[in-house]
């Protein structure tokens, strides 16, 4: 097994044979030539039949990858009209006295080499447009085929760079996946193996020399993997990994833009859990109707000081910007226990899970917090932002809680700075916040039940401890019990309730869920389809 | 001579596509057509030339039309700017 690393430009999974394409190493020849004018007129010829050429392409293109992509060919014809690209060409001729695939090939390479120069990334990416029309024209001058695009069974293409022609050529059916060695995420290539939906990854460091046509391969676009002569056990990990690919794709055609309905119309909100502004992609892409737990640890871990305000308003901003006025419930700061950071010189305990942690770290260092709560503040202009607090367990810390907002807010009116009212939660969690649940639903707008603290809190169970398996039961009824008190407290107050523990992605229980009467589940991106669908499903 | 100054307002600027449709636009006429950005002027007929400016979106350029049939072609060239950056 050989593992190689790419940079990902399509998120897709493939499992097959490995074609390696090289182009016959043509090196153009210099050679002296008596008649210039012969050799000008074997360049027309070549170029009328390059634009033919590529007018064949571009109807192809147009076929199957649209017009957007398949435009590249038409530009690729104009720039073969080029006057200073063809005079070029003429004059190394005429003046040089050489053969016209001489005289195209340097052309070619100044003129590219001036693109690649600029300080302009997608400028960058034309100068690979003039060597594939350059290359185009030294072939039809010389008679000498490119790359053979023609193969019998799905493979997985790989060489050094595929130029857009090369890519829109082959069948798209039989092509399991791209692996280049160069290639940018701006060029047509990338942009081509998006449209078409195929993995692909580039700049691959690897030896085409010392890999073998029929080798098989894994190309991975979620980690960026290529991995050759993979072991069985990663082949069966590859193989479920394109069937839940597959599944996935299956859902989102029936199921996108879609309601949480069921049959007899009883509606909840399935929300997405992330853990960081680069877990976008996935909320979006899996329909989520918000954001129902967004992590703020990210910012806090992993580095040796606090984050600043701006740093925090700037991730909180892009959120909710991105969901572009969606639900983005932002969690508030929850470390401490199993969630560490040095810089905050927490002391060692016995008992972490019973610790100082979360909102007791807030409440006993409001400087921390405030911090945080203005930059969670100054977003909500932005989008529909809402605050949640964890680890409550009575009505004092909510209290507390407002009487620091109350500051926060002063402040800014203070400084003139712009900040909407928010929807402010809590998370419940403790077997305590659930007996008071009724009187804290009067303080806050919403609960959010955080499952795995409560089920360890209420079980008496640590998970971290194997021993105990036999002992934990998820579906425990003292579990279940508790979320029919809470939603019912909610509700009795006017205030909703949702779910972001595991729980809330536990697919036996959404039936129980939806009829307790939970108004939202929040879940890992990847599970909200698979929620929906059962909702869809039931009575 | 007459001249106009266009900001572009295309989100990619003057990329391939439009700089390859300026360039035959502007073949259509006798004038010569230039454009200048950042004093740096080059032939609008020349594809090339006209990529390696790589004017941005929200960047301004002078267009400039000299000839036989100028008024035609600037009446023609603003058309264009107008319509398709």
């Amino acid at each position: 097994m050989k593992h190689l690393n790419g940079k990902s430009v399509y998120k897709g999974v493939a499992l097959g044979k490995v074609l390696v394409l090289k182009k016959e190493d043509y090196v153009v020849k210099r050679v002296k030539i008596e008649n210039p004018d012969e050799e000008v007129k074997r360049v027309e010829a070549a170029r009328e039949k390059s634009q033919e050429q590529l007018q064949k392409l571009y109807e192809k293109a147009l076929k199957e990858v649209g017009e957007a992509s398949a435009a590249i060919f038409e530009v690729h014809q104009m720039m073969l009209e080029d006057d200073d690209y063809n005079e070029s060409i003429e004059n190394i001729i005429r003046t040089q006295e050489v053969n016209a695939e001489y005289a195209v090939a340097s052309t070619g390479d100044n003129f590219s080499e001036m693109f690649a120069s600029m300080d302009d990334d997608y400028m960058r990416a034309r100068a690979a447009d003039i060597k594939d029309i350059s290359e185009r024209l030294v072939r039809n001058l010389s008679g000498q085929n490119g790359i053979d695009t023609e193969f019998e069974e799905p493979v997985i293409i790989v060489a050094e760079d595929l130029t857009p022609s090369e890519t829109v050529q082959m069948d798209k059916d039989k092509i399991l996946a791209f692996v280049t060695v160069h290639g940018s995420t701006n060029s047509h290539t990338a942009i081509l193996a998006r449209m078409m939906n195929i993995p692909a990854l580039i700049g691959v460091d690897m030896n085409l020399d010392e890999i073998q046509s029929g080798t098989c391969a894994v190309v991975d676009g979620f980690d960026g993997a290529f991995i050759l002569e993979p072991d069985e056990k990663t082949k069966e990990e590859t193989k479920a990994k394109i069937a839940s690919e597959e599944e996935k794709k299956n859902l989102l055609l029936k199921l996108k833009g879609k309601e949480n309905i069921t049959k007899s119309g009883k509606k909840i909100n399935i929300y997405a859990n992330i853990g960081s502004v680069g877990d976008m992609g996935y909320v979006l892409e899996n329909d989520a109707g918000g954001i129902g737990l967004f992590r703020s640890e990210f910012l806090y871990i992993g580095r040796n000081e606090l984050p600043t305000e701006e740093e925090q308003f700037q991730a909180y901003k892009q959120a909710v910007q991105n969901m572009a006025g969606k639900k983005v419930i932002i969690r508030t700061l929850d470390i401490g226990a199993d969630k560490q950071a040095d810089y905050l010189n927490l002391d060692k305990e016995e008992n972490p899970a019973l610790g100082y942690r979360a909102i007791r770290i807030c409440l006993s260092q409001p400087e921390i917090f405030k911090v945080q709560l203005r930059a969670l503040f100054r977003a909500s202009v932005y989008g529909t932002l809402s605050i949640m607090y964890p680890m409550i367990t009575s009505v004092e810390e909510v209290m507390r809680i407002k009487e620091i907002v109350k500051e926060v807010k002063a402040e800014l009116n203070a400084s003139d700075i712009p900040y909407k009212d928010v929807e402010e939660g809590i998370m419940i969690e403790t077997p305590a916040a659930v007996m008071i649940s009724d009187e804290l639903a009067e303080l806050v707008d919403f609960f959010s039940i955080g499952t795995n603290d409560l089920t360890q809190y209420t079980l008496a169970i640590d998970r971290q401890n194997e021993k105990l398996e036999e002992f934990y039961n998820p579906h425990h009824k003292a579990i279940l019990k508790m979320i029919k008190m809470v939603v019912d407290n909610a509700h009795a107050a006017g205030k909703w309730a949702g779910i972001c523990g595991e729980l809330g992605a536990d697919t036996e229980l959404t039936e129980t869920f939806v009829n307790m009467g939970v108004d939202e589940l929040s879940v890992a991106p990847s599970m909200i389809l698979k929620l929906r669908k059962i909702v869809r499903e039931m009575e | 001579m007459k001249s106009f100054e266009y900001t572009v307002k295309d989100e990619l600027g003057i990329h391939a596509r439009p700089a390859g449709m300026l360039a035959k636009e502007a073949k259509k006429y006798e004038s010569k057509i230039t454009i200048t950005k950042e004093g740096k002027t080059v032939d609008v007929t020349k594809l090339m030339m006209l990529m390696s400016l790589a004017v941005k979106c929200g960047q301004t350029v002078e267009i400039q039309v000299e000839g036989s049939d100028e008024e035609v072609a600037f009446e023609g060239m603003k058309a264009f700017f107008e319509a398709n950056l």
